[in-house]
């Protein structure tokens, strides 16, 4: 073959390459790099959503640095985090590494276990909304959690638990890692069935203790799946919306914002869609940053 | 295809089908029975569509318009500045020609406060050229209702006729073990809205426009009596347990369901009431003033009103429908199918008994829409969040007066620069 037919052979093999993949990175272009370049390019601006923008320079990045209702939304989102990396994570590695055992009727449990994931956030915060009513009618308490705590000999709990500044966020994010432990279940007991069983025999010949075996064999096989679960978790958590808007409305004040509520309403109450894209310009930076730092420590951890 | 993919498409041409955007899930059925009504009259076809909820509807509303493909009619759920914005972005058109053709009777038909909502002035702060730019299909108002049974159930015969009057009927109420008043202040502009009933009647428009300008403290007197009406309320026991988070759909069902005596809402909840409960035996009443010094406003406009795509090249087929669906037969469908109140003034002697008392209030209702001014979004957001706040009991009425105050002068500030 000569060195003609040499390159033109190959430039038709990368051509064809090329073609097969193209459709696949159009889409990407078009739905993912374009809305993305479009968002940051936004932001630069002072825009209603309609009608002539304003180009404004870094001035809604200027504004968002001193908005402390941002910030403090940044922190409610981190404690509704912080509350699912523990005990949401927590739970859901205990139930995995139950139904990782032989034990009676475990298909039930994976199943029972994978139901509040499966609902639409809007069901779950329906239903919440129900069990946490705080009203009464006729002398009885209408909310299922209120007439369960008069009734069972605790009336000096009964609560406003969504009405109430220091129990609302507690109270979501409770229900957020009610709505997201199975999740994590999945993800950790598939995770758990992968470990070679021969390392578990190993360890309990070797005279290893229970605790050992888990903090020795289980614990190590697991850091990758547990970073998987811990980076969904935090991108989840950090991005809950719409079990907000469904229990709260518009929010107890401003102790129930997150920055997607703060997002939305920049763009729906004020019309001010470049703030909003600021908004979702850092936010999005935040995310990746501590996604990013998870994955380091993980490693560290790994190699330790 | 590709052309179509990449949005450059040929430009629509003139035909006989108009396409309909709405948001109004209660009258969808409504308004496909008259779509087919219309069609069978003239052969124009008009194809509804339903987008709901509403805020979705508006995101895709807005969408439609950056991208250019708004339908032949299609409602804008928003505040005026941002319909002005879609006038002036040439979306929405000028229909004064047509209000005005045959001495006027289109526009004589209608609820003229409905149509001062779609109406800009000679002057308007938003810069655009005077004319009507919507067609007003109901007409709305917010007023307070009371359930007949569970006011007699505590003895009180009559609703109250000022606000000492309402707090004491709410004390005789709680007595009986009923909770006084419920409404959805968990959506910040019911809560707005009730409050600006009582700025009215404290202080009169010219002092409210005054602090929208800039020219009066939110920390005036006057503003803390207004903030102090909710320190009242809320001292009292007269709210609703959770009332801060409460939407209004959950606001009705307790009304419907006698879990309350009184309620605050709009007169599209006799449809809503209906349907819940048809048994549901109350009564409309303005909000109690609680001073002589103003009258007390309602907020009362146009409940719903359609605009037509001035780009859509079947423009006149659609203001020929819109002007054929707001004449008094189609608007006597409309109330008796959707219990609302209509927008044509002949219709409303056709409506149920206590349509006709929410209409009686028309009579003192204003809207944002139709004030010479607007506060800032951001102040009306610091302004309701803080009456929460004082509800929940974290802020007193002058600090929440100060902080209102306080964004209030950043956006002074601002708008300075």
């Amino acid at each position: 073959m000569n060195q003609k037919a040499k390159i033109t052979a190959i430039v038709k093999d990368n051509l064809q390459n090329f073609l097969f993949v193209l459709p696949a990175v159009s889409i990407f272009c078009i739905f993912y790099i374009y809305p993305f370049y479009k968002m940051i390019n936004l932001s630069f601006y002072d825009w209603r959503g309609i009608g002539p923008m304003h180009f404004i320079g870094i001035s809604n990045y200027k504004e968002l640095m001193g908005d402390n209702l941002w910030w403090d939304s940044i922190g409610h989102a981190g404690y509704i985090t912080l509350i699912a990396l523990t005990f949401q994570n927590a739970l859901a590695f205990a139930l995995a590494w139950a139904c990782d055992r032989e034990i009676r009727m475990k298909r039930f449990y994976r199943m029972v276990f994978f139901i509040p994931p499966v609902l639409s956030e809007v069901v779950v915060g329906l239903i919440w909304n129900w069990i946490l009513n705080p009203e009464m009618q006729n002398g009885q308490h209408i909310g299922l959690l209120n007439h369960l705590l008069y009734n069972s000999g605790f009336p000096q709990l009964v609560h406003d638990w969504l009405g109430d500044p220091k129990t609302a966020l507690t109270t979501i994010a409770i229900v957020n890692s009610w709505k997201g432990f199975g999740w994590g279940f999945i993800i950790l007991l598939a995770g758990l069935q992968t470990i070679d069983r021969q390392l578990y025999e190993a360890a309990k010949i070797d005279g290893a203790s229970a605790w050992k075996t888990f903090t020795n064999v289980t614990i190590p096989m697991m850091l990758p799946v547990i970073l998987v679960v811990v980076i969904l978790t935090i991108l989840g958590c950090m991005q809950v919306f719409v079990l907000i808007l469904t229990m709260v409305n518009e929010g107890l004040v401003n102790h129930t914002d997150v920055p997607v509520t703060r997002i939305f309403s920049a763009m729906q109450n004020t019309n001010r869609f470049g703030y909003a894209c600021a908004e979702a310009v850092i936010f999005g930076t935040i995310l990746v940053c501590v996604s990013f730092i998870t994955k380091r420590l993980t490693d560290k951890a790994k190699q330790a | 295809m590709l052309f179509a993919l990449a949005g450059c498409a040929q430009a629509p041409q003139p035909s006989n089908k108009l396409i309909l955007w709405h948001w109004m899930t209660d009258r969808n059925d409504a308004f496909q029975k008259l779509a087919q009504e219309y069609q069978q009259e003239t052969g124009v076809e008009v194809s509804v569509q339903l987008f709901a909820p509403s805020d979705s509807y508006s995101q895709k509303v807005i969408a439609a318009a950056q991208a250019n493909v708004l339908p032949d009619i299609y409602g804008i759920l928003d505040k005026k500045s941002i319909v002005a914005d879609f006038i002036k972005s040439g979306l929405a058109a000028d229909l004064t020609g047509a209000m005005d053709a045959d001495g006027g009777s289109w526009k004589n038909s209608l609820f003229d406060k409905a149509l001062a909502d779609r109406r800009f002035d000679e002057g308007n702060i938003y810069g655009v050229k005077p004319g009507i730019y919507g067609v007003p299909i109901d007409v709305t108002n917010e007023q307070m209702l009371y359930n007949k049974k569970l006011l007699a159930k505590a003895g009180i015969k009559k609703p109250p006729v000022n606000f000492d009057e309402f707090i004491n009927d709410a004390q005789a109420l709680k007595r009986v073990g009923i909770t006084p008043f419920v409404s959805g202040w968990g959506e910040l502009w019911l809560l707005d809205c009730f409050a600006s009933n009582y700025a009215f009647n404290i202080m009169g428009e010219e002092k409210i426009f005054a602090t929208y300008r800039g020219q009066v403290k939110y920390t005036d007197p006057d503003w803390i009596k207004v903030f102090n009406l909710f320190a009242r309320l809320r001292d009292n026991g007269v709210l609703i347990d959770g009332i801060v988070t409460k939407g209004n759909k959950y606001a009705e069902q307790d009304f419907a369901l006698e879990r309350a005596a009184f309620s605050f809402n709009g007169s599209w909840c006799v449809n809503v009431y209906h349907e819940m409960n048809p048994g549901l035996d109350y009564g409309v009443m303005s909000p109690p003033p609680i001073s002589s010094a103003f009258p007390l406003k309602i907020w009362g406009s146009a409940g719903s009103s359609f605009v037509v795509n001035a780009g859509s090249p079947n423009k006149d087929k659609a203001i020929a429908f819109l002007k054929w669906l707001t004449a008094k037969d189609q608007q006597l469908v409309l109330a008796r199918e959707t219990y609302n109140l209509p927008s044509n003034k002949e219709a409303i002697f056709g409506v149920s008994p206590i349509l006709e008392e929410f209409a009686k209030g028309m009579n003192q209702s204003t809207h944002p829409n139709i004030w010479p001014l607007n506060e800032d979004p951001s102040v009306s957001e610091a302004f309701d969040k803080g009456i929460q706040d004082i509800i929940i009991g974290e802020k007193t009425p002058l600090q929440v007066a100060g902080d209102v105050q306080t964004v209030k002068d950043r956006q002074m500030a601002q708008g300075n620069r």
